[in-house]
């Protein structure tokens, strides 16, 4: 029992580390209440497509900024928008903002902007990524002893 | 508020129209979870050709920007074969101009993404309280 609780208070503390680090907003824990005995791996489901959504269009946005012969801001910013939506639909705050500014600079047809926020959304992509694979480990841990998972307001 | 709602709500059927799958899937989750019956499709030519093969739905989740089709064109044709569905377009695209054009194609109502339980809730009941 004291296995679960410290369990149980370490998945407390980093979920509330993740929000108070502006990782995940209130759209996170949206989702976490939509999981249930009916639907248990949900979020893990969502956070992989939002994984394999990112990856895609990151590099579609890097092989648009790779071109010399000039590049077509329109592609960058249709693949930014994407990727705004999808990191707003799962609450990955840090992700979204990233590309509210990088869609100004596609507007201003601002190459080194562009690149400079293609960098930062690698980056901020890659922390998100690493957090929600920690705290969806310490899920796995909680349930592996018997014990629940607590629901984080 | 499920859960006073989920004997009529078991009689409401909705079709998720969204190309984006994080989202089909986020909203299809949603709706099973208010005990309501759901479709989701890729785009506004599914969702014409579904209802075309005689399908109906009581709610319409209609997203805006999609490839073959997008919502307002969809919108529009979903009219013009008289589908009277409360059809709520969901977009995360909001200037003015562009709600607008949305809502003249003939939606009931507009949602900001990203869809949540209480925005949900606020459509179904204007679902309940015309049906």
């Amino acid at each position: 029992m004291d296995v679960i609780n410290q369990l149980q208070r370490q998945f407390i503390d980093y979920s509330t580390s993740l929000h108070r680090e502006g990782f995940v907003d209130d759209q996170f824990t949206q989702l976490q209440k939509l999981q249930d005995e009916s639907s248990p791996d949900f979020v893990v489901e969502v956070a992989s497509l939002f994984f394999e959504d990112c990856e895609k269009l990151i590099n579609n946005m890097a092989r648009a900024l790779e071109q010399q012969q000039g590049v077509d801001f329109k592609q960058v910013d249709a693949s930014v928008h994407q990727l705004k939506g999808s990191s707003s639909s799962i609450g990955a705050m840090r992700v979204k903002n990233v590309c509210i500014a990088f869609r100004s600079f596609c507007e201003a047809q601002n190459r080194e902007g562009c690149s400079r926020c293609l960098q930062q959304v690698t980056h901020e992509y890659s922390l998100v990524k690493n957090k929600l694979q920690t705290l969806f480990r310490l899920e796995q841990q909680i349930l592996a002893a018997g014990g629940s998972i607590p629901v984080v307001e | 508020m499920a859960q006073s709602n989920k004997e009529k709500s078991t009689k409401i059927t909705a079709l998720v129209v969204d190309d984006d799958m994080i989202n089909r899937t986020i909203h299809h989750r949603l709706l099973d979870n208010l005990g309501i019956e759901n479709e989701v499709v890729g785009n506004g030519k599914e969702a014409v050709d579904v209802h075309c093969s005689g399908k109906n739905f009581d709610l319409i989740l209609m997203d805006k920007d999609m490839p073959i089709m997008n919502g307002i064109e969809a919108t529009r044709k979903l009219r013009e074969m008289g589908i009277r569905s409360l059809i709520a377009g969901v977009s995360s695209r909001s200037t003015e101009q562009e709600i607008q054009e949305f809502m003249e194609a003939g939606l009931d109502d507009y949602l900001e993404k990203p869809l949540t339980m209480s925005k949900l809730v606020t459509i179904i009941r204007k679902i309940d309280s015309n049906g």
